[in-house]
């Protein structure tokens, strides 16, 4: 009976990923009560009679039992209502929507320069395990796992825009082409190409090249490590010994019949890295003034802006649980052992 | 009268490293000399146990090393680059930064103690719970962990800073809240290994209550994997620290933070690059430091891991 396993199986998947979602907006939920802040005072000012103030409070039903609350907000936020932000005067969702392709644009291009370095350098290190360039990769990754990410950013800036002038400033693209092409995915390099301004393109492409750069070795040093303890896993098999003493090159056994076999894990992997750059996205953001997600959180923190903060966060949260979920399901939809 | 002889022949190593201890505690301190053996034997991580121990020593002593005081402002002496008065350069109120920096490792390390205080123990707790009794109580309890899980700590930490209001006890309450779930995972697992043995069998059996038996027999077998995975995460600690004080919400100044202090130098880095740039190394040597003492007591306490 596999159909019905994997059926149950599913099933189980779904409502734990139901109540992870639920267990997410309980938690934004009660930051949102706990705020000192009065949403009353904060929609009404605090200079209105007692009977105003009733009437608001009724309206915004905090008169109610805490759980009914809860019902209320949940029901609210699954028809996409976040309330109102006080600092654009805007719905929040609408917000969150304009700057979050920024973020995904980052995100994006920082997950290539991670994948693109990190495969290889875990490949060489588990290749060439216990020698120097195992070594120097593992200390590598310690030191890219001790560096302040804002720094890095600062400290990019001064030399590859200050000093050195290789880079452009902080922004997604040159003030002189700001506003040229129309917002179709809101993800400027994909607008650019999309509208034929290649001008755009180019100032776009030039503007991630830092931001993407320091956010990506983030995550190198993961999928190194990762690449590392997958790879040392195979070059164990008898297969690939078999595939040595036929006489194959070492350079296609390594990258092809090894690294073949760990494309499925490597998958789960990266989509996992894809979640936490996400999060780190947040202070690069604030360093290279990136108009993304990250920023729109910091903003709104600074002002108080609890319907925005909470509204992002829980973007964020389900972003990430979205991923986390996505890479289960690659991992048993590709790996034909998981079935 | 043979045996007496060879251990003060040998001294304290034959003592400590004999094949047969004659007390438990000669037994235990062999193993520990063992394990420091191990240890020292590994360069990178003896360089992390002496950043971390001059950390330490850096912010017992701030007092007598700074040469000056870290919050008197001097607009005369402002933004001075380096130099022989001012050995890392003085900052947009004249403030000296390596006295700045040298206090700041008190509330770097302030931050780092209690969140390792408080994280590890809630997760300890709540994982062998979770693990040793099992049924509707381990569903219930690690799917908050998951939930907390679910979260990206960062931005967990930010909402909880944004209700609570930044300061840098909000911020170490904030980062321990949305540290604890790991070690959760980790006791629960570890739990469940050996709830099934013997040993707990005879424990339940001459009537120990659960409680005990949690807390006196399971919770101290839990505890060297979690002491690995704490210092491993405290560099972690340190960085989010930091990143809450970049962004204004961790300690307010004047207090000498390092992440708040590159938060100030941010709108000079371009012209007076040193504001910046050393509280920046600061955060980095000691998160280093950190990371390299775990590493090498990964390798020591889990062999495994290799």
């Amino acid at each position: 009976m596999p159909g019905r396993r994997h059926a149950i199986r599913g099933a189980g998947l779904l409502v734990s990923v139901a109540l992870t979602v639920l267990g997410l907006l309980l938690v934004t939920f009660l930051i949102g009560r706990v705020v000192p802040i009065d949403p009353v005072i904060a929609v009404v000012g605090d200079r209105v009679s007692a009977d105003t103030y009733a009437r608001v409070r009724q309206e915004l039903g905090l008169d109610l039992p805490l759980w009914q609350q809860f019902l209320r907000y949940v029901g609210d936020v699954l028809q996409g209502d976040f309330g109102t932000s006080v600092l654009t005067s805007r719905p929040v969702l609408e917000d969150i929507l304009r700057v979050f392709p920024a973020t995904l644009e980052l995100a994006t291009a920082a997950l290539v320069v991670g994948v693109l370095l990190g495969i290889p350098a875990g490949v060489m290190a588990a290749v060439h395990r216990g020698r120097w360039p195992d070594h120097l990769i593992r200390v590598i990754g310690l030191i890219g796992h001790s560096i302040p990410v804002f720094w890095l950013g600062l400290m990019a800036l001064l030399v590859f825009y200050a000093r050195l002038d290789w880079a452009p400033g902080p922004g997604r693209v040159d003030v002189f082409y700001e506003g040229l092409v129309d917002p179709v995915t809101g993800i400027i390099t994909v607008d650019a190409l999309l509208a034929g301004e290649s001008d755009v393109f180019w100032s776009a492409l030039h503007h991630l090249v830092l931001p993407a750069g320091i956010l990506g070795l983030y995550s190198v040093a993961y999928i190194a490590r990762m690449t590392r303890s997958f790879m040392l896993d195979q070059l164990r098999q008898e297969y690939i010994t078999t595939a040595r003493v036929k006489g194959m090159s070492e350079a296609r056994v390594i990258w092809r019949h090894a690294l073949g076999n760990i494309a499925v894990p490597l998958t789960t992997v990266v989509a996992l890295s894809y979640a936490s750059l996400l999060e780190g996205s947040v202070l690069t953001e604030t360093v290279f003034a990136w108009p993304g997600l990250g920023l729109y959180i910091t903003n709104s923190l600074l002002s108080a802006d609890m319907n925005a903060v909470l509204g992002g966060t829980l973007v964020v949260g389900a972003v990430f649980i979205g991923l986390n979920l996505l890479s289960d399901l690659l991992y048993r939809l590709l790996d034909p052992r998981a079935r | 009268m043979t045996a007496q002889t060879d251990t003060t022949e040998g001294g304290m190593r034959a003592w400590l490293t004999a094949e047969t201890p004659r007390s438990r505690g000669q037994a235990r301190l062999g193993r520990v000399y063992l394990g420091w053996l191990a240890f020292a034997r590994n360069r990178l991580a003896m360089i992390g146990l002496g950043i971390v121990l001059l950390l330490v020593l850096m912010a017992a002593l701030a007092p007598l090393l700074a040469p000056y005081d870290p919050y008197t402002q001097d607009l005369s002496q402002r933004l001075l680059p380096p130099s022989a008065a001012h050995w890392l350069g003085t900052d947009a109120f004249g403030r000296d930064i390596l006295s700045r920096i040298l206090y700041g490792s008190r509330l770097t390390l302030m931050i780092v103690a209690l969140v390792a205080v408080t994280a590890p123990v809630a997760g300890l707790l709540i994982g062998t719970v979770a693990g040793y009794l099992g049924g509707w109580v381990d569903a219930v309890l690690m799917r908050v962990t998951d939930i907390f899980l679910a979260f990206p700590k960062l931005i967990l930490a930010l909402a909880f800073v944004s209700a609570l209001g930044p300061g840098i006890e909000n911020a170490i309450i904030a980062i321990a809240i949305t540290s604890w779930p790991p070690y959760a995972r980790i006791a629960r697992a570890e739990t469940i290994t050996i709830r099934k043995s013997d040993f707990i069998s005879a424990a339940r059996l001459q009537g120990a209550s659960t409680p005990r038996i949690i807390l006196g027999h399971v919770v101290p077998l839990c505890s060297s994997s979690l002491i690995v995975r704490v210092t491993l995460d405290m560099a972690g600690i340190i960085l989010t620290a930091a990143g809450l004080g970049f962004l204004g919400l961790g300690a307010q100044p004047p207090a000498p933070e390092w992440g708040a202090m590159i938060a100030t130098g941010r709108q000079y880095v371009l012209e007076q690059w040193w504001v910046a740039t050393m509280p920046g190394i600061a955060i980095f040597v000691v998160s280093l430091g950190f990371n390299l003492l775990g590493d090498g007591l990964r390798d020591v306490l889990d062999p495994k891991g290799q």
